[in-house]
């Protein structure tokens, strides 16, 4: 490790939004070699001050230095240019062309041509150095996520990054799949390469980074050695402010099935083998986590059982088989849904929020009669929601979209719980969430668990399902491959299957891809 | 039927078909530039008929046709300005911009030419393009007559299908435009610039659409008319899709259309079959809607087509 | 330096209603540049229009009967625009209606009470098929609905014309325009001595309604939200397709209604130039009324006057009478860059340099 000047320091970063202060008086120093844990809740400003050292965000007031030299930065094409390379949280890369393509975007080539040879030859040699390979002429279309943000990190290290910014890399990753990752993050660094490393999850963070920079509120509140000495505790303390009360499972034995899944058959990807149909059971007061690595028939599986997409099988609802598969029939039939892409498929992001909160029941009394709506009872129904699940601004009339994530997600489980489900599926409740709300959501699924609600619980975070579900599923490539209950679960039997299947299916797939 | 076959099976009737097609090709292939880089530029029938108006005005006072289609494809550069102005600076509504364009563009087409050529009776009107054979090629038995003895316009045309095709897929600035229009954010995390890019391909595409423009009444027409564009632009769009945002795809499909227009001029003059001439005009919108129906436009459209960026949006 | 644009959370109402004005003055300001170089005075050339559209009684009148077709094609664009179904066929579907309504107004053999409620609702009819046929395109086989419906705008014309100069030719004159309806299905006048017609009052009542629809009733909360999210109103149990092809009748029926108010009001025919382009100016009245159907009205009223006024300006100017035309096409762009505004912040800044 080379002494002298650091790196990178960022000094005294300023950067507002309107009248949001997105990053106040940021420092940021990072050495050769090392990696740099940056931690914070949503909306703490990490990203914020990622963008601005990738030239996508100017700064309002602030320097950054590389190796001791100011630069300016005003776009990501000074950033490549001075070694910054950027790997982005959902893959910036595009679907229809090959990794080779992707990898010759905005790479100011000799001549007209675009330079195949050299790319190729990168590809090896980068395969070499950090254990990352990827074929050149795959679609990425036809790329694992996994795939995707490797090719992301080559597409960084093709550029010449010797500074590379990870934006929660592991977010969509199985637990095998991350090791890779940590495996080609030592590598880098033993070449030098200074890796900002920005995620939520605590024991990651503390596995694989030198120092930690704690972001709140748009300022650095802290600066550690990961001297081993910190606790996932004292880390999530310092990013919310506050103490924490993580929410507890209480053992309760399961009631009557609610919902009763028989042989759903999700649509095989063009031409693949037939899967073993799926079935499932829901209980009355029983958490049901589904795991596994997004992309495997989650959305699928929840928008077949919610009615929005219905796929062949049968769905019987408190034993009662249901005809006609609509999401109507099933809202009305007590089952309510809360799909992961809240602003895409949940929420209205130009409408008033109370239009977003009663978007599945505008066509029923009270909020309308005979085809016309009672705005006041809309009103009075938003403001109620608005105050027993505190969501901010507490003005019903503000356009959806304009309201935090956390508060989104606040105001769809508020008018999801409104009226009682008696079966509730819910994609991915925390995403994007900060430390406290996502403590207030799992504290209603779990009330609304103990009062004897039947609730399917889909998350790509292991550690949430495991925390959360009475029993765990997986869901691999269209099948259901593993059932346990939780006091069993294997964290190890759980990864393997959302990876690999079933042993057999995953020896049969080695086979096809030797 | 045999005499409606022996209209269309003549040596005529395919280099009129070529001739018609050409202001499509013109048109389309700058559309796949807008479209390929994510902006659906909806001002095209507008900047057409403006253009149109503007080449036809300086070919009629300098004599110069060469001059004119200059004109004509300058006009046609700005007006891909202001649709970038609007859609890619401002980040408008796609839609309802490149209809502000074409009605802004055609009411000073018509304002124009009525404040510079008046009320006249009789059309003002300027000596043509000839056609240029080309010697040797022109006279291979039909082959020649048909490609090898037409405007200079028409050659060029059919050059740009190839070069057009070479710069999107065969060159950086191409593979930049394709990301931009696939996926903008991959794009400037690449260091390329969405809006100028997108700037760039509408600036292509308005020069282009000027020159087919410039076509119509200097090469197909002798006279500028209100409705010598009439949806010709709009067809393009639709032989964008048809192509599949192809070059070379989308020249096949305005060839296609071109013998479309041929064959309802023949049937016109030829009186070979008894129906009202007004239906015989119809034809080229019918077979664009038939055309649109074959090919359902998400399968090949550009993942970010009609979606503006902001890079400081939050 | 560079632009940037910033959300708006918050604007005032008196904000938002200075928008239209503020995109009208705009529109006036520059082409007052092509009146200038019509070689007259912008101001009086504004005055003669203003004048010839508001100048008393008759003039008002007049204004009023020219903008109940441009009323009843807002409403057309307007109730589609927020299905975010882009009917840009008004036109098409007016001359539907136009055709309907002509057709049924000639036939002696039906009951004379009968004639003027049959033209209404297979007028009507007429345009809500011309635009249901597009959006069941759309929905079937994801054909660009914008496309789609300007090429039917042209089908439709070159039909009419097909059939003006063949089975409705007037055989007296030779004329291309149909016959002449029957007395007894002409609109009644509202007004003695004008040309206020019924139709001017029905496009009042559409416009009240298509308000109430929008804004009371569950089927106006339906369009809204599949216009802003099909995915979401999916998920919510809304029947997209379906709200589409209804939203679709509803706009089609109000361009429809536009055609039969111009044949039993004002031509009692019809002919080639039935329809200086309504269909398209209904675009402009719908987004200067920020898709809301009671600010349909003064939009409509505003581009009546520009065409009312244009005509006279252009007597007494030698001003091209085109110029309504660029009026309307840059009050569009206009009032989009307003709209911006309304929920964007422009900032303007110089990039600093981040070197000390």
């Amino acid at each position: 490790m080379a002494d002298g000047a650091p790196l990178l320091e960022m000094i005294r970063i300023d950067k507002r939004f309107g009248d949001v202060v997105a990053n106040r008086a940021v420092d940021l120093t990072l050495r050769e070699g090392e990696v740099l844990g940056l931690l914070g809740e949503n909306g703490a400003g990490k990203t914020t001050l990622m963008n601005v050292l990738f030239g996508l965000y100017r700064p309002d007031a602030g320097e950054i230095r590389i190796r001791g030299k100011p630069v300016a930065i005003a776009s990501p094409a000074d950033a490549i240019a001075h070694g910054i390379g950027m790997v982005h949280q959902h893959a910036h890369v595009v679907e229809r062309h090959t990794v080779a393509e992707n990898l010759l975007v905005g790479w100011p080539g000799r001549g007209w041509g675009l330079d195949q040879a050299h790319v190729r030859q990168s590809l090896m040699r980068i395969g070499n150095a950090y254990g990352l390979t990827l074929a050149p002429d795959r679609r990425v279309v036809n790329l694992s996520v996994g795939e995707k943000q490797r090719l992301e990190i080559i597409k960084a290290l093709y550029r010449g990054a010797h500074i590379l910014i990870l934006d929660e890399p592991t977010s969509v990753l199985t637990p095998q799949q991350s090791e890779g990752l940590f495996k080609a993050i030592r590598a880098l660094t033993a070449s030098g390469v200074g890796v900002v490393y920005i995620s939520h999850k605590l024991n990651e963070v503390r596995a694989i980074t030198h120092r930690i920079v704690v972001m709140r509120r748009g300022a650095a509140v802290a600066n550690l050695d990961n001297d081993g000495t910190l606790t996932n505790r004292q880390l999530a303390e310092l990013m919310c402010g506050h103490e924490l009360n993580p929410a507890r499972r209480a053992p309760r034995a399961p009631g009557a099935v609610r919902l009763d899944a028989r042989e759903l058959r999700l649509r095989p990807a063009e031409h693949g083998p037939d899967r073993t149909p799926i079935n499932l059971q829901l209980r009355a007061g029983e958490i049901v986590g589904l795991a596994g690595v997004s992309g495997n028939g989650q959305t699928a599986l929840a928008e077949a059982l919610a009615g929005v997409s219905p796929v062949p099988g049968t769905i019987a609802l408190d034993g009662k088989v249901v005809r006609d598969l609509c999401p109507r029939a099933m809202s009305a039939l007590g089952l309510a849904y809360i799909p992961e892409d809240r602003l895409g498929a949940g929420l209205i992001a130009s409408l008033p929020l109370a239009s977003s909160l009663v978007l599945a029941r505008v066509n029923q009394p009270p909020f309308s009669r005979f085809g016309l709506i009672n705005w006041s009872a809309i009103r009075a129904f938003a403001k109620r929601q608005i105050d027993t699940y505190s969501i901010r601004p507490d003005n019903a009339s503000i356009a959806t979209g304009l309201f935090s994530g956390g508060n989104q997600q606040k105001a769809i489980v508020a008018r999801e719980l409104a009226f009682d489900p008696r079966v509730l599926i819910i994609s991915q409740p925390t995403r994007g969430l900060d430390v406290s709300a996502t403590e207030f959501v799992h504290g209603e699924l779990m009330k609304l668990r103990d009062r004897g609600c039947a609730i399917l619980l889909i998350s790509d975070d292991l550690d949430e399902v495991l925390q959360l579900a009475d029993r765990i599923v997986v869901l691999y490539d269209g099948e259901l491959v593993l059932e346990a209950l939780a006091e069993r679960a294997d964290r190890g039997a759980i990864g393997v299957a959302m990876t690999a299947g079933r042993p057999s299916v995953a020896t049969a797939r080695e086979e096809l891809n030797t | 039927m045999s005499a409606l076959l022996e209209q269309v099976l003549q040596v005529g009737f395919f280099a009129a078909a070529v001739r018609l097609a050409v202001p499509l090709m013109l048109g389309a292939l700058g559309e796949v530039f807008a479209q390929r880089s994510g902006v659906m530029n909806l001002g095209i029938e507008g900047i057409m008929l403006l253009a149109s108006m503007a080449g036809f005005t300086v070919a009629f006072f300098s004599g110069s046709l060469w001059l004119a289609v200059i004109a004509a494809a300058v006009t046609g550069l700005v007006l891909g300005l202001v649709m970038a102005f609007l859609c890619v600076l401002l980040g408008l509504d796609q839609t309802v911009a490149g209809i502000g364009v074409t009605m802004t563009a055609s009411g000073l087409a018509y304002f124009s030419y009525r404040l510079i050529f008046g009320e006249g009776s009789i059309p003002p009107a300027v000596e043509p393009f000839r056609t240029v054979p080309i010697p040797g090629l022109s006279s291979i038995p039909l082959i020649g007559p048909v490609f090898f003895n037409q405007f200079a316009l028409t050659y060029i045309a059919f050059m740009l299908v190839p070069l057009a095709a070479w710069i999107l897929y065969r060159t950086p600035a191409g593979l930049a435009l394709r990301t931009t229009g696939e996926n903008p954010y991959a794009a400037a995390s690449a260091g390329i610039s969405v809006g100028w890019t997108r700037t760039r391909a509408l600036m292509i595409g308005g020069t282009m659409a000027g020159l087919a423009g410039a076509y119509l009444n200097l090469a197909a027409f002798s006279s500028f008319s209100f409705g010598i564009v009439s949806g010709r632009g709009w067809i393009c769009l639709a032989l964008v899709a048809l192509g599949r945002w192809n070059p070379w795809l989308v020249a096949a499909a305005a060839l296609l259309f071109g013998a479309v227009d041929a064959l309802q001029l023949r049937l016109q003059t030829s009186g070979a079959i008894d129906v009202p001439y007004q239906l015989m005009l119809m034809l080229p919108y019918v077979a664009t809607l038939i055309a649109m129906i074959l090919s359902s436009r998400n399968a090949h459209a550009p993942a970010a087509l009609m979606m503006p960026y902001r890079s400081e949006e939050r | 330096m560079h632009i940037s644009f910033e959300r708006r959370y918050e604007s005032s109402v008196g904000f938002n209603l200075m928008l239209p004005l503020a995109a009208v003055i705009a529109s006036l300001v520059l082409c007052s540049g092509l009146i200038l170089l019509g070689g007259a005075n912008p101001l009086s050339a504004y005055t003669i229009i203003a004048k010839t559209a508001f100048g008393g009684r008759f003039a008002i009148t007049e204004t009023l009967a020219k903008a109940a077709p441009m009323i009843l094609t807002g409403l057309a664009a307007a109730i589609a625009f927020r299905a975010r179904f882009w009917n840009i066929g008004g036109e098409g579907q007016l001359l539907l209606g136009a055709m309907a309504a002509a057709y049924v107004g000639a036939l002696a053999t039906l009951p004379a009470f009968s004639l003027i409620p049959l033209m209404i609702v297979l007028g009507a009819a007429g345009g809500a098929l011309g635009a249901m046929l597009p959006a069941f395109l759309k929905a079937r086989f994801k054909v660009d609905d914008v496309v789609s419906t300007l090429m039917l705008n042209f089908i439709i014309l070159y039909v009419m014309l097909a059939l003006l100069s063949g089975p409705w030719k007037d055989t007296a004159t030779g004329w291309p325009d149909s016959p002449d309806i029957l007395r007894a299905a002409e609109f009644p006048n509202l007004l003695r001595g004008t040309r206020l017609h019924l139709g001017v009052l029905i496009a009042g009542i559409a416009s009240l309604g298509a308000w109430f629809l929008v804004r009371r009733t569950t089927l106006g909360f339906s369009i809204d939200a599949v216009g802003e999210n099909p995915r979401a109103a999916h998920h919510a149990g809304h029947n997209v397709a379906r709200v589409t092809m209804i939203t679709a009748a509803i706009s089609g029926a109000m361009a429809g209604l536009a055609g039969v108010g111009e044949v039993a009001g004002i031509q009692f025919q019809v002919m080639g130039s039935i329809s200086p382009g309504y269909g398209y100016a209904g675009l402009v009245v719908a987004m200067l009324a920020r898709l809301n159907p009671l600010g349909v009205v003064p939009a409509a009223i505003f581009l009546a006057a520009i065409t009312a006024g244009a005509d006279e300006m252009s007597r007494q100017t030698g001003v091209p009478v085109f110029l309504a035309d660029v009026i309307q096409g840059v009050t569009l762009i206009a009032m989009l860059i307003a709209l911006m505004f309304s929920t964007h912040r422009l900032r303007l800044g110089l990039s600093r340099k981040q070197t000390a």
